[in-house]
């Protein structure tokens, strides 16, 4: 790791001044994923600007939702009892994601700014546009079996790896960012990016910008929703694909349904003409096995992730059927 | 405050260190020169910042020690290379085994992905915390009971989780495996399903697995102590 400057600091407003005066700055939270890519030099800031001191830290009621403060750990989040109640699916990805250790450290702020776990961005030795722009995709060519079905381009199909951020998705939530410029709010769906032509950037967080909170509206649907994760390994692994879903019914036909997935794309990706077309319908299989077709129509599988197309249908199909039931474990 | 007994060990290991290698290198290098540089850095007090190093002040195992690191030093390394406290073993460094799993103000957390710098103002327990003198900490006693270790070398992190894990079970932390968020586990019923899952961030190269889950069981009331555990136990004046 290359050394660095540290700073500790004290409010928002100092955090966010120290990050305007220097580019290479970087700030740390819970160093989680921080620290890792600098051990193998993705990440050499001149400067890290430790924020875990701030006054991001608690759980807030906001009108009828919650407020997270961004430095809040994964597992306070996870654990809180009204998350629990209103938003299951979100306690359920958490504490599918990582181990206990990490998500004791892991902040709000942080998970939504990990970085995507494709090995040839991880090492160094590969062609990789995310971390070298214009030096090419490893990727394309190689084996890219976790690698993106939706939303990829020819210079990047890496996934975003976060389970935390799927519910999310699917929750509209909103992220509350701060620069030395001032406040602004970024709905969900839009905090994240597609790869385009720019796959070094993941988000349309600008430079210099801190996130504060994240905001959880109201969702009375989401009280029987679900997290689904399939992977390699039965825990402590990232997922190859996962499904954030909420059914909620009325006269035996669905009144509300939510669906997003991870392991998909460069983004958390929410399907709401899939949604759409949930609504009004009987709440049984062959509706659910529409709605799993319908999302992955637009599939373009790889070289080596062709089964994914297969999982993620099954598990779309599976993730609903759970939520109509009432919830819990899938 | 650098610990005498810690310094010296790890200054004897710096020294055999730079023998090791003015020996190896006696052709090339002049032999003076290399161990009057080995000698003039073990002097130099630990605790004064040399270039970018900042003074740090921890709170470990009950006892403040300040020294000089770089911000780069992590957690782990601070605690094996310069407090010669090496019972956090490193098995992969990236936050993928388990074997650096350390307490921070009561939570189980790895040590290679920390910086040191960070933790000022916060206690730190390591495996060496977790006795009481010569009385071993229940876990630990379990461990030993239920042979939940081959070659040991995960194990400080293993114990370290397994103490973490029995007070989240008390505070009422769910798991991904825990079925109703309204009827949490409690220790007493606490499944093998739920102390795997609950386990799954420390990786046992050794496979020791059903001997770690049998010691939880001890801990957690699930299986009666041996007579050599319940005095351990007494002894600490500890209960599950
Ligand atoms: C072995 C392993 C397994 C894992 N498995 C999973 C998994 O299964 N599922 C999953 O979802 N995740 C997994 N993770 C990733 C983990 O969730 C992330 O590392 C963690 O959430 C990052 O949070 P942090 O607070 O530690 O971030 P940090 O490492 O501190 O920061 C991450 C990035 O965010 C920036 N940052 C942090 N906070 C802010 C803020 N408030 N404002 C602006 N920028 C900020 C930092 O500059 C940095 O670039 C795993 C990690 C490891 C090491
Ligand atoms: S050495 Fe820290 S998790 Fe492996
Ligand atoms: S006892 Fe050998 S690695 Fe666990």
């Amino acid at each position: 790791m290359k050394n660095f400057s540290y700073v500790r600091a004290t409010s928002v407003k100092e955090a966010v001044q120290q990050a305007s005066t220097d580019n290479n700055a970087m700030f740390i939270a819970g160093g989680t994923n921080l620290v890792d890519r600098m051990k193998v030099f993705l990440d050499e800031p001149s400067q890290l600007i430790d924020i875990t001191r701030l006054e991001m830290t608690r759980i807030e009621p906001t009108g009828e939702g919650l407020r997270l403060g961004a430095l809040v750990s994964n597992t306070a989040v996870a654990d809180h009892p009204e998350v629990r109640r209103s938003y299951p699916m979100l306690t359920r990805a958490i504490l599918l994601g990582a181990s206990q250790q990490i998500r004791n450290v892991a902040t709000v702020g942080g998970n939504l700014l990990q970085r995507t776990r494709c090995p040839y961005y991880y090492d160094t030795a590969f062609a990789c546009n995310k971390r070298e722009l214009d030096t090419g995709c490893a990727a394309l060519t190689g084996i890219n079996r976790i690698h993106a079905l939706l939303g990829a381009s020819d210079q990047c199909v890496a996934v975003h790896p976060s389970d935390m951020c799927v519910p999310l998705a699917a929750l509209d939530a909103i992220v509350e960012v701060e620069s030395s410029k001032g406040k602004r709010q970024i709905p969900f769906t839009d905090f994240h990016r597609l790869p385009g032509d720019a796959p070094q950037r993941d988000t349309t967080l600008e430079p210099g910008e801190l996130i504060t909170a994240v905001i959880l509206p109201p969702a009375p649907f989401a009280k029987s929703s679900v997290y689904l994760k399939l992977r390699d390994r039965d825990s402590y692994a990232f997922a190859l694909v996962s499904v954030a879903a909420a059914v909620e019914l009325a006269d035996n036909r669905i009144k509300t349904a939510r669906l997003a997935m991870g392991g998909m794309a460069h983004k958390p990706w929410r399907f709401t003409e899939a949604e759409s077309f949930l609504v009004g319908k009987a709440a049984n299989t062959e509706t659910f096995q529409q709605a799993a077709e319908l999302a992955l129509q637009g599939a373009k599988p790889l070289e080596y992730n062709g089964f994914k197309v297969e999982l993620a249908k099954r598990a779309i199909r599976r993730a609903l059927t759970v939520s109509a039931k009432g919830g819990g474990i899938v | 405050m650098h610990p005498p007994e810690n310094g010296k060990n790890h200054r004897a290991r710096r020294n055999f260190l730079g023998q090791a290698l003015t020996a190896a290198g006696a052709a090339i290098a002049a032999p003076s020169l290399l161990s009057q540089a080995t000698s003039a850095q073990s002097e130099k007090p630990a605790s004064i910042p040399g270039q970018g190093e900042i003074s740090v002040t921890l709170s470990i195992n009950d006892k403040q020690e300040t020294l000089a690191i770089e911000p780069r030093v992590t957690l782990l390394d601070t605690l094996r290379e310069r407090l010669g406290l090496t019972g956090s073993k490193k098995g992969c460094d990236h936050g993928q085994c388990g074997a650096c799993t350390v307490l921070v103000d009561g939570q189980r957390v790895y040590s290679c992905l920390a910086l040191a710098v960070m933790q000022e103002g916060k206690q730190i327990v390591t495996v060496e915390g977790l006795a009481k003198g010569d009385v071993l900490h229940p876990v630990q006693a379990a461990f030993i009971e239920n042979d939940g270790f081959q070659c040991g070398y995960c194990t400080p992190g293993q114990i370290c989780a397994s103490v973490a894990l029995v007070d989240e079970v008390k505070r009422g932390c769910a798991s991904a495996v825990t079925e109703d968020f309204d009827n949490l586990p409690q220790l007493t019923n606490l499944s093998e399903a739920e102390i795997k899952e609950r386990l799954s961030g420390n990786l046992c190269r050794c496979s020791a697995y059903n001997g770690i889950v049998a010691a939880v069981q001890q801990v957690t009331g699930q299986a009666p102590p041996s007579p050599a555990a319940a005095m351990f136990m007494q002894e600490a004046g500890v209960s599950a």
